[in-house]
């Protein structure tokens, strides 16, 4: 495999600039970087040289059209993407300036500091509500004893508190679309990842649905940093302080251009870029 | 899971399903929803037109629809046939046994044949208490023993093994499933009862303060203890391929919530495979079961048929149905025989009330993970 290293965007000094004038950063640590990562399935090569820096506390949109690897490069970023037979990948993830692929680390700490929220909404359907936002802690093996302080508090901030603080014992099938993705925040909350990652996570929602976790977003990323893909390139706008667009002619999926939102979205660098926020394909 | 399972009920639901389709194919009728339920409460129902009454809603179902339906609901039906046949030539044959010997032939434990000079029958006494005993001792070692087993290996092949390594033992589980029960039972008696004989003896110097775990007399071999032990081996083979197969249809999003949640795969299994299996491992332990109640000659083979009831399960002495009903078969004359149907009907039953049992506890915890 060939690993080719090549300078990260050149957002995180504007990105770090913002957070650090911010209260309460301290349990963010200092961000998620990628440093030339490549993916594969196989022998076919998926994702070519991404390097991109998420600052901690800043939310960052990735967009692009389907098959262009940005959920394949999302979930290089936890390790979730090694489930998949015949993955592999090359390159540096670095969390708080250390390599999450370094040998010897524990793969299960990775993932409790890095979340994440998936496209379906997947609740545990053998747990109540409340298991469910319990479950990491369980799944860890991490010992707390205010538990119902932290089950109220992720499903306010989850935004969900006040349409199931009456049926906590109930089963979280029961619950609309909407409601279990909040949910399965919820869930990730409970064990206080510094960066959550969110994969299309409105694809499948109505759009009441998608208005109440984009709130959701936007009070999480006072705490947290927050990596998401989407499809809805309005809701890029409206989430997000950084967007980064990936695009792929055929080949692995490559990253176009990245910067502040409001830049790619009104005078885009990349004449592919400028196409596809304008709706001119994709 | 369960309806995959072949059981006898599946399958006579699925009997009922079609037969209860054949006969309102021509007309059938579905109550809509209650049109009340659409009004606002506080609407009251005069400022509305009433609504219209449901209407009848039916379908003409093509030819060939119809003729497929007829075929299946034949193939459906042959087996319910075939084994509503067999429960009535044993109880044929069996009924007058049982009137005769009436609960003694349950409780009792005396299989006893006195002949005349003449060859004509002057006492009989039939019971085969001391067989069920052995049949539920024998079967429930089966199950402690071979279903933990079965899960492990069932886990290990989904979720540790790899490649070569699980295609080669799936193959050896599957070829262990289709292996002679004789064999077990030579295995059995040659090999295997020398080194249980010695567990035996170790569980009776330090548990034998436990009533099941004592001796009248240091008699270790050919005990139920061992037979249960022999029929564990020959249910994993089922019990561990229908465990697996339901492991592997855990549904993937599941697996991926969990450690994206930061659980091992300890924890994920916990939390995930088995809440979602329950009801599958029931199945296949359910049908494990049968196939210990119901085995012959493995327990022909090891178990010394004595004919009293012993709960001792270390002592070398037991027996059950079906080996109690192969060993007298060959010399029976025609009335013992109909008592051997007799016992064959009993075991008939039972068979049929583990299954109800099976499909309760299926009912009851298996779906909750799904």
């Amino acid at each position: 495999m060939t690993t080719s290293h090549a300078k990260p965007a050149s957002l995180s000094s504007v990105a770090s600039a913002r957070t650090m004038s911010q209260p309460g950063t301290t349990l963010l640590g200092t961000g998620l970087e990628t440093r030339g990562v490549h993916a594969w399935f196989g022998k076919k090569h998926v994702l070519s040289d991404i390097s991109l820096d998420f600052a901690a506390g800043t939310v960052t949109a990735l967009i692009g059209p389907s098959g262009c690897g940005k959920s394949t490069f999302i979930r290089t970023l936890n390790r979730m993407h090694e489930f998949i037979p015949t993955a592999a990948m090359a390159g540096e993830v670095l969390l708080d300036g250390k390599d999450v692929y370094a040998p010897g680390t524990d793969v299960t700490k990775i993932r409790l500091r890095v979340g994440m929220v998936f496209q379906k909404p997947n609740p545990f359907p053998s747990m109540t509500i409340g298991q469910n936002v319990l479950s990491g802690l369980k799944l860890a093996q991490i010992k707390k004893s205010n538990t119902d302080e932290l089950l109220e508090s992720c499903l306010t901030r989850a935004g969900l508190w006040n349409e199931v603080k009456d049926r906590l014992d109930e089963h979280g099938g029961a619950l609309s679309g909407g409601q279990q993705q909040r949910l399965c925040i919820a869930r990730s909350l409970a064990v206080e990842p510094q960066v959550l990652l969110m994969d299309e996570p409105c694809s499948a929602l109505d759009p009441g649905s998608t208005f109440r976790i984009e709130e959701t977003i936007a009070e999480l990323a006072k705490s947290m940093t927050i990596v998401i893909v989407t499809h809805n390139m309005q809701q890029a706008a409206r989430v997000s302080d950084y967007t980064a667009f990936f695009l792929s002619d055929g080949g692995p999926g490559e990253m176009i251009e990245a910067a502040p939102t409001s830049k790619i979205f009104s005078s885009p660098q990349d004449k592919r870029t400028e196409d596809y926020v304008t709706g001119r394909f994709g | 899971m369960a309806e995959r399972v072949p059981t006898a009920q599946a399958l006579a639901r699925q009997v009922r399903f079609h037969l209860s389709f054949t006969l309102s194919s021509l007309t059938v009728s579905l109550r809509v929803a209650n049109p009340s339920h659409y009004l606002p409460m506080s609407v009251e129902l005069s400022e509305r037109p009433a609504p219209p009454a449901p209407r009848e809603i039916t379908t003409q179902p093509r030819r060939s629809d119809q003729i497929f339906r007829i075929i299946v609901t034949i193939g459906g039906m042959a087996s319910l046939v075939i084994l509503g046949l067999i429960a009535l030539f044993l109880s044929i044959k069996g009924l007058h046994i049982l009137t005769e010997e009436k609960l003694g032939f349950i409780t009792g434990s005396a299989w006893e044949v006195i002949t005349d000079d003449t060859g004509t029958i002057a006492e009989s006494k039939f019971g085969i208490g001391a067989m069920l005993v052995g049949t539920f001792l024998s079967a429930m070692i089966a199950i402690l023993v071979g279903v933990p087993i079965s899960v492990l290996s069932a886990l290990y092949l989904t979720f540790y093994a790899n490649g070569r390594v699980k295609k080669f033992l799936i193959s050896v589980i599957d070829l262990m499933a289709a292996f002679p029960s004789l064999l077990f039972g030579f295995w059995g008696f040659f090999v295997f009862m020398s080194s249980a004989e010695y567990w035996a003896k170790l569980i009776n110097k330090y548990l034998g303060f436990i009533p099941f775990f004592d001796v009248p007399t240091p008699i270790f071999e050919r005990s139920p203890f061992i037979a249960g032990l022999v029929l564990a081996i020959m249910i994993i083979p089922i019990v561990t391929s229908i465990s697996r197969e339901i492991f592997d249809q855990t549904p993937l999003d599941r697996i991926q919530a969990a450690y994206a949640l930061g659980a091992t795969r300890l924890a994920m299994i916990k939390a995930v495979v088995i809440p979602f299996g329950r009801g599958g491992i029931i199945g296949g332990a359910m049908l494990g079961l049968g196939r210990a109640m119901g085995e012959t000659v493995a327990v022909y083979t090891v178990l010394n048929v004595v004919y009293q009831i012993n709960w001792q399960i270390l002592f070398g002495a037991g027996g059950n149905v079906a080996s109690l009903i192969l060993l007298k078969f060959g010399e029976a004359g025609p009335y013992e025989v109909d008592a051997l149907m007799a016992a064959g009907l009993i075991l008939f039953l039972l068979t049929l009330i583990v299954n109800a049992v099976a499909d309760l506890l299926i009912n009851r915890f298996g779906g909750k993970g799904r």
